[in-house]
């Protein structure tokens, strides 16, 4: 029999406001517990949510972005539900009537292109953190992060593979970093998917019975689990059972699944709308306005380097990959007018490091002007390359000023011809072996001579003029 | 009387709402229930077919505040009604078994 | 005039020229308090030493022309389910027993900044859940008039206190008629005032899209003076509407001339006591004196205001209840095994009967399949009933009706029958449901010398109106006089 597998996704995306959605607690990471808390968003009997603004318009701007209709009027409904992580023990969210619907996402694989149709966005207040206290058997709740502002975009059944659905969350992720309205991180958790999975046989129209895949915290988890699932449902229809709709919990390590269900637990969220905050409009000029602020997408950004810079379009699809890669490209080059040579850089050295650090593009936080000043550096020889490769590391870890940097170390290149010579001569005196088979023919020799004479100026010699006295010295003997 | 209101509702009712009920409570719940139900059940004279459901009384909309943050560290204030509480945080129950 | 018979404004004036100290009044609150609380129970707390210190304060402030307000330095008591920084706030649960809040709620914090001074906090029905004040987890709180027949509810605490003057004002919420219901049993001035139009932050909400706090006093003028200072627009409550103008006493006028008054017939019908019927049909002919134009009318709906007004109430009340369950605040269950059996334990025992049963009847309300017959149901109904009164109120400038089918009920004899009980909210719950201003002030009293409230309801943003009819029949005196003769507070013929 031939099975395929259909899958929708569910994305959480946490914004990157400044403010929580409903109260002026920061959203900043990393505070001690409850530190960044109110009485809105611990569920203080009296308080009350008054909605950010910013929320709104960057619920809008990802609506726009992924061609989605803009609900003119939309409000907020109560989802209920007890867990201690809720502190009201409902999320205000929205059902009835979502900010953005029917939109859609192209995606490509295999050179074959698709839409991937969504269906609807919405916001939402996130929850706080349960902590496992492993001495009392209990748990700890720190409410900084409850109330932080999400937006759950819902697509369409429309994947069938984990290579779509790969593709499809890489293109929307870059959209919202494109956008800045959040860092998308899987693992920290500011983009979270949810992975619904059904299977049915090849031409078969009817949807089957979907499962809900919850912890996915990778790329790698998510094509591994939606594999793991699609195998599990096929084994269950070849054996005769029912696939259960229901939610199930991935352990990435173990590469299985567990149901998520509780006799205490009715699935039944008792949607209301929110008699405490009032209806949204939203008006053309407000839409028009929010449009005019959209940046410029990845597609037309990738044409426009085409155009702009004279570099290979492998470098520009890696470089327009990440939103904090193009900006610093783009930043550099305005500076320093080498488009080419920053390219260099970004392409070859920052990839080697971000690769060996296990790193994201978006993790890069070195000042483009550092790096403009290190190609001048470079470009006027006042450094030479081994000495810059040492520098760009510093400048990546620390964002140094490669300026003060090279002065205050003495790294600058000699040019005094004399002390070059000085040295060059020494090297020949301390290596008669090598001068010898030099001079029986060996030519190569004559890089290890190099090599020394660097050693000895500690890469601060420029190798082409060091190659040229040596080859001029060796000659005379 | 329409007694919509079975038993196993009442015991449905009570894990929505977290709440236990002796025996004899949910008896007496059951007949209030159903007897309030059947009351309500008025309403279905009406007529609403063309009618918006209204939640908000007036069109007040787009009530917004600034992304700006204004509120400073109140942990302790926050912490100080806890039954339970441990490093700063609020103490539960474990929740994963 | 003895000092604990002032009115609210006539005590702040006297303050204000130095004829009485800050003192003197809190003082004489606190006495009365000695005598009458024992058996009234309209306190679930009192803060008699933070008070006096209060007290000094404020009375600097007064003799340095700090504050000027009306109600400088005048005793007030507040009801449960308004907190305040620092002060014990339970709504009257156990659930929320030692419950302290780090913020104070903003028709309060209007109040304190005017230099008045909270004495107490006074007691409701549990979570605002009863007409009758005997829901409260501290005992019922009895009518000053006769100590056998419940206040009403669920600000009875509030309204009995003013009664009983154990305090010179107070304020209440109103959710289904919580300060009218009262105000008309205990024979004082309530005033629910436009959705909107007082700030809910700060108030513990039983259900939001109809809960509003209103003042409570002794006379129309009170009220006015009270409301001034309590409205205002409020960045904290999103539903909080910014009013055109809140000089509220101005209205304090004796003129209702050419005034058009309505009288829905379908409050007068079967249900309604006599007496009651009499009294407030007397209040017309009074404003009719005055030149005021007096016209019967059917308002319509009259029977499906309650259904819809339950409904509502407990959907809202669920959800809103849900978060007390022993994590954050309150009470605990001791003993229990496991995080849901300590949310089942902890409500359980925590909240009351009248509260348990509102939050099922609401969470089945809500649940899937039910939704749109009831609640998607009662929110139609409510646009109907808001209609109805829309077409009311582009024919008359007021709405004349009873606060309540009868006057006070004997204690203990509501609870036998919730439907009963429910049924008793017939004429204030729809005034909720349709954001409007609405005040009760005594217009009589009954054979068995309990008194008898008249409700005056305005269009939406038209307290103006209502304020000068009652201050205008208030003027008769015709409640006053009847007092004088018929023997006043807890005489009881």
């Amino acid at each position: 029999m031939q099975y395929e597998t259909v899958i929708g996704l569910e994305v959480h995306v946490e914004l990157a406001t400044k403010t929580k959605i409903f109260c002026a607690c920061s959203t900043e990471f990393g505070g001690e517990p409850n530190t960044h808390t109110c009485p809105v968003c611990t569920g203080m009997p009296g308080s009350l949510p008054v909605l950010n603004k910013r929320v709104v318009e960057y619920a809008m701007a990802v609506g726009l972005a992924t061609n989605c209709e803009i609900t003119r009027q939309c409000k907020f409904d109560r989802k209920n539900y007890f867990y201690p992580d809720n502190p009201q023990n409902y999320q205000i969210s929205q059902l009835y009537l979502p900010i953005c619907h029917d939109g859609y996402l192209e995606i490509e694989t295999a050179g074959n292109k698709k839409r991937i149709g969504i269906h609807e966005i919405h916001m939402e207040e996130d929850a706080g953190k349960l902590i496992h206290d492993e001495w009392e058997e209990s748990s700890l709740i720190d409410y900084n992060r409850s109330g932080v502002p999400l937006i759950e975009i819902v697509s369409e059944p429309d994947m069938r593979s984990g290579d779509e659905v790969i593709a499809y969350l890489e293109k929307l992720r870059l959209l919202i970093q494109y956008l800045g309205a959040s860092d998308c991180k899987l693992q920290e958790g500011s983009m979270r998917a949810d992975v619904n999975i059904s299977v049915r046989e090849v031409g078969e129209e009817r949807l089957g019975t979907r499962t809900e895949m919850k912890n996915l915290n990778s790329f790698k988890a998510i094509r591994r689990a939606i594999e793991g699932e699609t195998r599990r449902q096929i084994e269950r229809i070849e054996s005769g059972n029912k696939v259960i709709k229901e939610t199930r919990r991935w352990d990435d390590n173990k590469e299985l699944s567990y149901p998520m269900r509780s006799k205490e637990d009715a699935k039944d969220y008792r949607y209301f709308p929110e008699p405490d905050l009032v209806p949204i409009i939203i008006s053309e000029e407000w839409i028009e306005k929010v449009k005019r602020n959209q940046p410029e997408f990845h597609d037309e950004k990738m044409i426009r380097y085409k155009k702009e810079y004279d570099i290979p379009e492998y470098d520009i699809s890696i470089l327009t990959s990440s939103k904090k890669l193009a900006d610093l490209f783009e930043t550099t080059v305005a500076i320093c007018k080498k488009p080419k040579k920053v390219s260099n850089w970004l392409m070859v050295e920052a990839m080697r490091l971000l690769n060996e650090r296990e790193m994201e593009p978006e993790e890069l936080s070195f000042s483009a002007v550092h790096l403009a000043d290190l190609i001048e550096l470079v470009e006027k020889k006042e450094i030479t390359g081994t000495v810059a490769k040492e520098v760009f590391e510093l400048i990546f870890s620390e964002d140094i000023d490669p300026k003060s940097y090279v002065e205050k170390n003495g790294l600058k290149t000699v040019k005094d011809e004399n002390k070059l010579k000085e040295i060059i001569k020494a090297v020949i005196e301390k290596n008669p072996q090598s001068v010898a088979d030099y001079k029986s023919g060996k030519k190569k020799a004559i890089g290890y001579l190099v090599g020394q004479v660097m050693k000895e100026m500690k890469g601060k010699a420029d190798p082409s003029s060091v190659n040229d006295i040596l080859f001029n010295e060796l000659e005379e003997i | 009387m329409a007694d919509k209101i079975t038993d196993e509702m009442i015991e449905y009712v009570g894990i929505l709402a977290k709440l236990q009920l002796s025996e004899f409570e949910k008896e007496k719940a059951k007949n209030d229930m159903n007897q309030m139900l059947s009351y309500i059940d008025k309403l279905k004279e009406l007529d609403t077919r063309n009618v918006e459901p209204m939640s908000h009384i007036f069109p007040v909309t787009n009530v917004f505040r600034e992304d700006k943050v204004e509120n400073e560290n109140q942990k302790d204030a926050i912490l100080l009604n806890a039954p339970k509480k441990k490093s700063g945080c609020f103490q539960v129950p474990k929740t994963i078994d | 005039m003895e000092l604990i018979k002032e009115t609210a404004v006539e005590l702040g004036k006297k303050i204000k020229c130095h004829e009485v100290s800050v003192k003197e009044a809190v003082e004489a609150c606190f006495k009365q308090i000695e005598q009458r609380e024992k058996s009234l129970n309209c306190y679930v707390s009192i803060q008699k030493e933070e008070a006096l210190k209060n007290a000094e304060v404020i009375q600097k402030g007064i003799d340095c022309g700090k504050l000027t307000g009306a109600l400088a330095g005048v005793p007030v008591a507040i009801k449960d389910n308004l907190c305040i920084k620092g002060m014990e706030t339970t709504c009257s649960s156990k659930i929320l027993q030692g419950f302290y809040p780090a913020y104070t709620a903003t028709a309060v914090e209007n109040l304190i900044k005017e230099g008045a001074i909270v004495i107490g906090k006074t007691n409701m029905d549990e979570f605002a859940m009863g007409s009758t004040t005997e829901t409260s987890y501290y005992g019922a709180t009895k009518n000053p008039w006769n100590e056998e027949h419940v206040p009403g509810g669920s600000s009875g605490g509030s309204c009995a206190a003013v009664a009983a003057e154990e305090c010179f004002f107070s304020l209440g919420s109103d959710t289904g008629g919580s300060i009218r219901q009262p105000s008309s049993f205990c024979g004082v001035t309530g005033l629910k005032p436009t959705y909107g139009t007082v700030s809910r932050y700060g108030l513990i909400a039983y259900a939001s899209s109809l809960d509003q706090i209103g003042p409570i006093g002794k006379d129309v003028t009170d009220c006015a003076t009270i409301l001034e200072m309590i409205a205002s627009y409020d960045r904290k409550d999103s539903t909080s509407i910014k009013r055109n103008a809140y000089d509220f006493t101005s209205a304090l006028v004796d003129d209702v001339k050419g005034m058009k008054v309505g009288i829905p017939k379908d409050y007068f019908a079967n249900g309604l006591e006599d007496e009651v019927r009499e009294k407030v049909l007397n209040v017309a002919k009074e404003l009719e004196k005055k030149g005021a134009v007096i016209e019967e009318f059917e308002l319509s709906l009259i029977d499906y205001a309650i259904p819809a007004y339950y409904v509502i109430a407990c959907a809202e009340a669920s959800s809103n209840l849900a978060r007390f369950d022993g994590v954050k605040y309150g009470y605990r269950a001791k003993e229990f095994e496991g995080l849901h059996e300590m949310y089942k334990k902890t409500r359980s025992e925590g909240f009351g009967s009248e509260v348990k049963r509102r939050i099922m009847l609401g969470s089945f309300a809500l649940s899937s399949g039910y939704y749109d017959a009831y609640y998607l149901k009662a929110l139609k109904t409510k646009a109907l009933i808001k209609e109805a009164f829309d077409k009311a109120f582009a024919k008359y400038d007021i709405i004349l009706a009873p606060a309540a089918p009868t006057t006070a009920p004997k204690l203990s004899e509501s609870l036998v029958d919730p439907i009963k009980m429910y049924l008793g909210d017939i004429y204030t719950v729809s005034v909720n449901l349709a954001g409007l201003p609405a005040v009760c002030l005594p217009c009589g009293i009954d054979k068995k010398g309990l008194p008898i409230g008249v409700q005056m309801i305005g269009n939406c943003f038209h307290e103006h109106t209502i304020i000068r009819a009652a201050y205008s029949f208030e003027q008769t005196k015709t409640f006053y006089q009847e007092k004088e003769l018929k023997g006043g507070i807890g005489h009881a013929v």
